[in-house]
């Protein structure tokens, strides 16, 4: 199973996330005065406070999905106080950052939270003033009875609103968007004044009262045993206060099935308690451990490609792993084919918060201080390494300094738990950013080596792929799959993708717009090359091939599985009119400066629509300068917070153009290579263009933003430094030697 | 040892290697400091010495001296940084947030020297700080309107 949409909607059927969530506070939580729900409490005070569930990575859920109740609830912003919950999924539903899938799944649901709250209101002041519950007007947290003049605070209603019945949230009448006030505007985010000033919100800034600082030395080659260490030189280490043997290596994931797998080990090693972190750290390295073996000391990128080398050469170990059509037919008699090889490494998350959690586990009961996507499941992931149950887990939901798919997967959670309990006081968990690298859930690499057959126009009509990735026992992990609706599947009728798998044994894992930020590169990038051989002018080329508007439905489920976008339909139109729009307003076609280009590509990942056109120079050394990145997006009918949404598209952009001028994770002797961000490089302000964004409404549900707009930017600069330069990159990250005059 | 920490005097009983991001953070409980990468790439723990920016996770606490401390807890004691933190507020900057500590420090002692940055040296200035999310565009108009301010 993946992180597909699916698997999310599953994750919240497993969970109950229906409607009905949301009414019952649960039964060791006493319910506050005003309380309504589990999601809003207006106070006799009149402060109106608004609970946010979800987990925040930077996403901005802590603003927008107060935002959806407040709007519903019809109050002004002004008068809200968010307040956080913790993990909790009994009480608040799903509480998942990931797939970019909490505004899709609970949009609706936010928005009749709030109805819900504001008819339970408007009928208390019905009840108390003997009048019709329909004659009741709201606004700004105020109710009013027009015919009789009445009218009265939220605040002075909401005792008695409370004990009401909550009604079926079914039944709510919701807004026309039309009368939005807060929806759509710009909001800043809730958390700002306290990140600007400094006050602890993160993971890795809780302090209990007690504590110890923990570091933990495990292997770097995944399953890696301790042959020796040096506990005599850690203890000497000032500050260090103890040793403790993790002795066993457990596969939890033997142990428990999360909606999100992965491989869920907790690894042999040795944690240095401490009373600091740097003396933890230090402690640590005193160790000098010596590791042996481990299932995958096998691991080397340069034996990966001459084994990826090796399969296209000998031809794929799965034949027509998907088949469409007859593409191989198509080709023999295409009036010209197009081929051509490309490859994309391994890539980290490289959350600028490092892993961390503070965990502290007294008489079978375990609280956790944790910056997670999946709080859920750090509480199960918990419960089944310490033996108790999942109730018996607290978990406060700290703000995460990036998520960008790391923080799916809980286990410093699960160490930090073992750790405390064999401490017997609190620890606090910090990883460096070696382990960081060491450690991570990998983007996958991958080699493609395509070829596609055009018709005597120039027109693709058939497309052959022979895909190469990783896996375990033969088969793709899910995050290194391919999907068999991914685009052009389904447009292009003659479709087909041989794969074969190359064994890995690290941890792979979804990361921001998992297989789509690696196949819109390649799909687009071999598009630009196939308008190129065809001699046609890339923007015109690719409205041709998405042709008229139409919903294309995507292939069932089953078989090849991992893409976001399964089962839903991928429709043409709404692409092209993204197209159009990205290329008006980077005035394509226009006459450049030297060695200057313009490149463009779409990408429909998580439910969204985008294309950007990226404007580029290459200098005679061969430096890339990107002038300006223009971005248009149809995520269906309403944005919800436009600031909260644009500096999502802007900083995706960014952050993929960073990854393809600069980001490749590489493994020798079993172990990943980079050690820290001066062998890993991230965009930085010097590398940041301007970014010009604009959303287009259509009539389509409202989805998510924190994936989609990544995939389409590498394959658009790809482009504009073709034209700027006449070299065709066909490799992430970019190779800049390449371009020199 | 004695620091002066945001116009404060502060003893702190730290060993003299510890770098001031831990002698600020597990010391002395002053976690608006962030741990980045440890190795002065990220910028995260940028915290100034007498005005200065400074990585405090290669500054060693015994390096530090009589210098003045400033860190993101006594930012808003500078009028450039309360112009800063108004900004940054106003134009939404942060997506995690988690590195706006760091930039917001790197910029008050930009403003400083520069009352009126170009694009180039706000370039100069904060490309030493890391945001995972790139939120480039954002800081970058955020010191042009405190600059404005």
């Amino acid at each position: 199973m993946s992180l597909s949409r699916r698997a999310v909607l599953k994750a919240g059927v497993v969970a109950g996330g229906g409607l009905s969530l949301g009414w019952q506070l649960g039964s060791a939580r006493a319910a506050l005065p005003g309380q309504l729900s589990a999601f809003v409490q207006i106070a006799a005070d009149g402060a109106i406070r608004i609970t946010a569930h979800q987990p925040e990575v930077g996403q901005g859920v802590r603003t927008s999905f107060p935002m959806m109740i407040a709007e519903e609830l019809d109050v002004d912003w002004a008068q809200v106080t968010v307040v956080p919950a913790p993990g909790d999924r009994a009480v608040y539903g799903m509480q998942l950052a990931g797939g970019s899938m909490a505004t899709p799944t609970q949009f609706e649901r936010m928005r009749r939270l709030g109805a819900a709250a504001r008819a339970m209101l408007v009928q208390a002041a019905a009840t108390a003033w003997g009048v019709p519950a329909a004659e009741i007007s709201t606004g700004s947290a105020m109710l009013r009875h027009k015919p009789s003049g009445r009218s009265a605070r939220y605040a002075d209603m909401a005792s008695a609103a409370a004990q009401l019945k909550a009604p079926d949230p079914k039944t709510v009448t919701l807004k026309d968007p039309g009368q939005f006030r807060i929806l759509g505007r710009r909001v800043p985010g809730v958390d700002n004044g306290k990140l600007v000033s400094g006050q602890p919100l993160f993971g890795i800034d809780a302090r209990v009262p007690g504590m110890a600082y923990a570091a933990f030395a495990k292997s770097p080659v995944f399953g890696g045993k301790l042959k020796r260490a040096n506990k005599a030189a850690a203890l000497a280490v000032p500050g260090v206060k103890a040793v403790i043997d993790i002795a066993e290596r457990r596969d939890l994931k033997a142990e428990i099935d999360v909606p999100l797998p992965g491989i869920e080990v907790l690894p042999q090693g040795i944690a240095v308690i401490a009373t600091s972190t740097w003396a933890a750290l230090r402690g640590r390295d005193a160790l000098a451990c010596e590791w042996e073996g481990g299932d995958a000391a096998f691991q080397s990128t340069l034996a990966w490609e001459a084994a990826a080398a090796k399969a296209l050469k000998d031809g794929p170990q799965k034949p027509g792993f998907i088949n469409h059509g007859d593409a191989p037919a198509k080709l023999a008699g295409a009036a010209r084919q197009v081929t051509a090889d490309y490859a994309y490494p391994f890539i980290a998350h490289a959350a600028l918060e490092p892993m961390n959690c503070t965990a502290q586990v007294t008489d079978g009961k375990c609280t956790l201080w944790l910056s997670t996507q999946t709080p859920e499941d750090a509480r199960r992931m918990v419960a089944v390494a310490l033996g108790i149950k999942p109730a018996d887990v607290t978990l406060h939901l700290m703000r995460s300094g990036g998520g960008f798919g790391r923080r799916l997967m809980n286990d410093v959670a699960v160490e930090a738990a073992v750790i405390a309990k064999a401490a017997g006081v609190p620890v606090k968990l910090t990883w460096d950013r070696a382990q960081d690298f060491a450690h991570d859930w990998l983007r996958p690499g991958g080699w493609h080596r395509l070829a596609a057959g055009l018709d005597a126009k120039g027109d693709i009509i058939a497309w052959h792929d022979h895909f190469i990735s990783f896996g375990r026992g033969g088969n793709f992990d899910p995050p290194a799959s391919i999907d068999q609706s991914l685009f052009p599947a389904g447009v292009i009728k003659d479709y087909r993708a041989d794969v074969s798998v190359l064994p890995i044994a690290s941890t792979l894992g979804w990361l921001r717009a998992p297989i789509n930020n690696a196949f819109a590169f390649v799909t687009q990038g071999f598009i630009d090359e196939c308008a190129h051989a065809a001699g046609r002018d890339t923007l015109e080329y690719r409205r041709a091939l998405l042709g008229p508007p139409r919903a294309i439905p995507m292939a069932a489920e089953g078989g090849a599985e991992g893409a976001e976008n399964s089962g839903t339909p991928y429709h043409t139109g709404r692409m092209r009119r993204v197209v159009d729009e990205a290329a008006v307003m980077a005035r394509w076609g226009r006459k450049l400066g030297p060695r200057t280009g313009l490149g463009i590509a779409f990408h429909f990942s998580h439910l969204g629509y985008f294309a950007n056109v990226v404007e580029a120079s290459v200098n005679d050394a061969g430096d890339v300068k990107v002038h300006k990145i223009w971005v248009a997006a149809d995520v269906g009918q309403q944005i919800i917070n436009l600031s909260g949404a644009e500096n999502q598209v802007q900083g995706s952009v960014i952050d993929a153009l960073g990854a393809a001028l600069g980001q490749r994770i590489s493994f020798a002797d079993g172990a990943v290579e980079q050690v820290n961000f001066g062998d890993y490089s991230l965009a930085r302000m010097n590398d940041a263009p301007a970014v010009e964004v604009k959303f287009i409404s259509t009539d389509f549900p409202t989805t998510g933003l924190g994936e989609p707009a990544y995939p389409s930017l590498a394959p658009a600069l790809a482009g504009a430094i073709f034209q700027a330069t006449g070299k065709r990159l066909r490799q992430l990250p970019f190779d800049t030697s390449q371009l020199k005059a | 040892m004695k620091l002066n920490i945001n116009g404060k005097a502060v003893e702190v009983n730290a060993d003299p290697d510890m770098p001031l991001l831990w002698a600020l953070r597990d010391i002395l409980g002053l976690t608006g400091t962030k741990f980045g990468c440890g190795a002065g790439f990220c910028g995260a723990c940028t915290v100034q010495l007498d005005g200065e920016p400074v990585r405090g996770c290669q500054t060693p606490v015994s390096a530090v001296g009589t210098a003045k401390i400033t860190t993101i807890e006594g930012l808003s004691a500078s009028a450039w940084g309360r112009k800063l933190q108004d900004a940054w507020v106003a134009l939404d900057v942060p997506q995690c947030g988690y590195c706006q500590a760091g930039q917001l420090l790197a910029a008050e002692a930009l403003l400083r020297s520069t009352p009126k940055p170009t694009d180039a040296d706000i370039d100069a200035a904060m490309s030493g700080n890391l945001c995972r999310c790139a939120t480039y565009t954002r800081i970058r108009a955020a010191i042009k309107q405190a600059a404005a301010a």
